[in-house]
């Protein structure tokens, strides 16, 4: 057998796991690496231009495919620049597998040139990480890594590879498995908690089904919509879920939570059995603890127990994939077809009332004002893309809005950092989708505040002809830190005024994209249409009411039952109210 | 309420750093902890005391679990177990009556003397943490010049059939 180098170890091990793109920048420690992917076929190299870019690009990339994303930079400040991607990654559970460079395996320990114990700083916010040592461990190294990032609840695996490892020679055989004594994720719920599952669902009057990013992850969304069509059971969605339920739905409440719509709170306030279906009980979904649901009996599914009972009593856990479980407990009800028919019969007064707070509250906005409404653009870059696009959005107000009026229909189609809440995450995972989906229309909806934080990301959409349509919402503030300064602070805006924003369409100009703005209501259609129509990156800048602030909203701290709701006028209400498309009844015939 | 944890953990550098790192980072306390090797050298024993209610402690568990390198966590506090700490004791004892009180105590407890100079003994004591405090308050009034503890390790007992239990063959030491 022909020895190899470590560097061509990774290379071809990389290959044998399907990747076929790798983010990164180069950098002293890893140009034999480097040196191998020159006229590599197989794969595509994409250099961004920070490291954080290549990490959040990863990770757009895992988020709209499914498949682990792959990063490669060198040591020191190129390994620590990842670990805000790497974290992002990590809170949300995406399959990422970040390669860093690392000094020689004799000057580790000595403060060498570039230098940094990544091992040891993303020993928290890794699902696990290797310090390859021995360039006859890389190949099962890597295969583990692969098989750990994408398995279980998956998650971020880093290998750091010193220098002298990539470049030492041994033979090469990719490992055909993979056992690890000390890992066996719990795949399929126990029958008899299915079983008991499956009676409360049967015997409950005010169900609802809270789900969350689990079912994008486990491919569960249509299993979901089974459960919740047999049994006519209505359904709201964290951020990380939507999309895992059709948004335009007659049985979808909306997202719940701080910015939720009204109807999914109330609903899950008063219900009588919640389904939280990979899902965590995170604190913005709760609000207060224990107000949330406090006449609920709690099914959990989730792969990870540690998940389980974390915040909230649960009544009927099942560890599982959230799609194995799924096909079970849809059996299960299937069984008793009779007793589901009487069941569904009771529950009219819970859909009537469900009804009743949906025309309470819709979703709406005070039109009109000076300049342009965020929400409108958010509504109009939904209606001109039909909904037919992968929206990523940064973190902020318009995270926020795109979660309330852009209706994911399909799952794997909004890229949101909802666990860590990454400013600046949306632009390069938007990259990181167009380069996974080059036939798909990708938007990255952004704040002024957020584009900033990666906007050097202009040059690589535009020299690897990523035509990523960039929306910036500029209202010329970090604008949830205004409204939170505005509610709680008696306005005194500490902070939180974006002076000194550069000429966003001259920026655009600049890097070789395509540059636009919208200053009125009547612009925003047009700027919409032709950034769809121009097959290049396009930033379109939105000048929109600098104060204009995201409603409903729950307090900190506060009880989702207790909402504060923005003004509106009775008649915009009920257009929202009408608006809401009902492609069916929720009641069985 | 107190517990005691005990993890087979892959025997792996960074694994100690993997665990410990757990408790701080979700702000869980450790009062004691104590590694070894076990009977497999891939393998090593941890042992770690920490307090919490039951829900806690459920949370310590499955974090445990979850860990990749963790093969087996076992809640000793449910079970009957053994626990055990060692203690080495440099006693001042210039004076002969010490020398001799010293030796008295060290017998009654069943300690043996490791160490002798002209002006002081130590003393190798292990037995549960009463039996621990215990000399060392006895001990206390000659003068300690230092204390080192390993930290406690346990064992579950292993369980007996329930013939054998009635027939009192259990021997408790």
């Amino acid at each position: 057998m022909m020895k190899i180098t470590g560097a061509e170890i990774l290379i071809e091990s990389l290959k044998k796991e399907g990747v076929d793109i790798i983010f990164g920048i180069p950098g002293g420690v890893v140009l034999q690496i480097f040196d191998a992917l020159y006229n590599e076929k197989e794969i595509r190299f994409i250099l961004t231009r920070h490291e954080q870019g290549a990490a959040h690009a990863a990770d757009g990339y895992a988020r709209a495919t499914g498949r682990p994303g792959v990063a490669l930079v060198t040591s020191g400040p190129g390994a620590t620049n990842t670990v805000t991607g790497i974290a992002n990654a990590h809170m949300d559970s995406i399959p990422l597998v970040v390669i860093t460079g690392q000094v020689a395996t004799r000057m580790i320990g000595n403060d060498a040139f570039q230098e940094a114990d990544i091992v040891g700083i993303t020993r928290p916010c890794t699902k696990y990480n290797f310090l390859v040592k021995d360039v006859n461990d890389l190949a099962m190294t890597i295969k583990e890594s692969f098989y750990i990032a994408r398995t279980g609840r998956p998650g971020p695996v880093l290998i750091d590879i010193p220098k002298d490892v990539s470049e030492a020679r041994t033979d090469f055989a990719y490992p055909e498995k993979v056992s690890l004594r000390s890992y066996n994720p719990t795949y399929y719920g126990n029958k008899w908690q299915i079983k008991q599952a499956a009676q409360a669902i049967a015997r409950a009057k005010r169900p609802v089904i809270y789900a969350g990013g689990g079912v994008i992850l486990s491919n569960a969304s249509g299993e979901l919509k089974e459960l919740a069509e047999f049994n006519h059971i209505p359904v709201t969605l964290t951020l990380m879920g939507l999309g895992g339920f059709p948004g335009t739905h007659p049985l979808f409440l909306g997202m719940l939570g701080m910015h939720g719509t009204y109807a999914a709170n109330m609903a899950i306030h008063h219900s009588d059995l919640v389904i939280a279906i990979g899902s965590r009980f995170d604190d913005r979904v709760t609000g207060k603890v224990t107000e949330f649901a406090p006449k609920a009996v709690f099914i959990h599914i989730d792969i990870d127990p540690t998940n389980i009972r974390k915040n909230i009593h649960v009544d009927i856990p099942i560890v599982g994939d959230v799609r194995n479980v799924l096909i079970e407990l849809n059996k299960e009800l299937k069984a008793s077809q009779e007793e589901r028919d009487q069941c569904i019969r009771e529950r009219g007064p819970w859909h009537e009332q469900v009804k009743e707070w949906e025309e309470e509250h819709p979703l709406a906005y005070k039109k009109g004002g000076k300049g342009i409404k965020p929400q409108y653009v958010i509504e109009k870059i939904y209606e001109l893309t039909g909904g037919n696009a992968i929206v990523a959005t940064d973190v902020g107000q318009h995270q926020m809005w795109v979660a309330q009026y852009f209706k994911f229909d399909k799952p794997r189609t909004i890229l949101s950092s909802g666990g860590l809440g990454t400013m600046g995450f949306g632009f390069p995972a938007a990259i990181g989708a167009q380069v996974a989906c080059p036939d798909k229309l990708v938007f990255n909806v952004a704040g002024d505040g957020s584009f900033q934080m990666n906007v050097q990301e202009l040059a690589t959409a535009v020299i690897n002809h990523l035509p990523v349509k960039v929306a910036v919402i500029n209202n010329g503030y970090l604008g949830m830190v205004r409204q939170w300064q505005e509610l709680f602070f008696n306005r005194r805006y500490s902070g939180s005024i974006l002076d000194g924003t550069p000429d966003y369409v001259k920026l655009a100009e600049a890097y070789g994209a395509v540059g636009m703005r919208a200053k009125s209501p009547s612009e925003v259609e047009g700027v919409i249409k032709e950034a769809i129509s121009v097959k290049r990156p396009v930033v379109m800048d939105f000048v929109v009411d600098p104060e204009e602030n995201v409603f409903p909203m729950v307090p900190a701290g506060g009880a989702n039952s207790e909402m504060v709701f923005g003004e509106v006028s009775k008649e915009e209400k009920g257009k929202a109210a009408g608006k809401k498309e009902r492609k069916g009844s929720v009641l069985p015939a | 309420m107190q517990h005691i944890i005990s993890i087979l953990v892959e025997n792996k550098f960074g694994v100690l750093s993997r665990v410990s790192g757990l408790f701080s980072g979700r702000g869980f306390n450790i009062e004691n902890i104590s590694v070894g090797t076990t009977l497999d050298p891939s393998v090593s024993q941890m042992t770690i005391i920490t307090q919490g209610d039951d829900r806690i402690i459920e949370q310590i568990i499955k974090q445990l679990n979850k860990l990749i390198d963790v093969i087996k966590v076992v809640d000793l506090s449910e079970k009957d177990y053994i626990v055990r700490e060692t203690a080495l004791i440099k006693i001042h004892t210039s004076r002969s009556e010490d020398r001799s009180e010293a030796l008295r105590i060290t017998e009654i407890f069943r300690a043996r003397v490791v160490d002798s100079t002209p002006t002081t003994y130590t003393i190798e004591i292990t037995g549960d943490e009463n039996k621990i405090e215990a000399i060392i308050n006895l001990l206390r009034p000659l003068g300690i010049k230092e204390i080192v503890r390993t930290g406690k390790i346990a064992i579950a007992r292993e369980e007996m059939k329930a013939a054998a239990i009635q027939e009192g063959k259990r021997i408790r030491a």
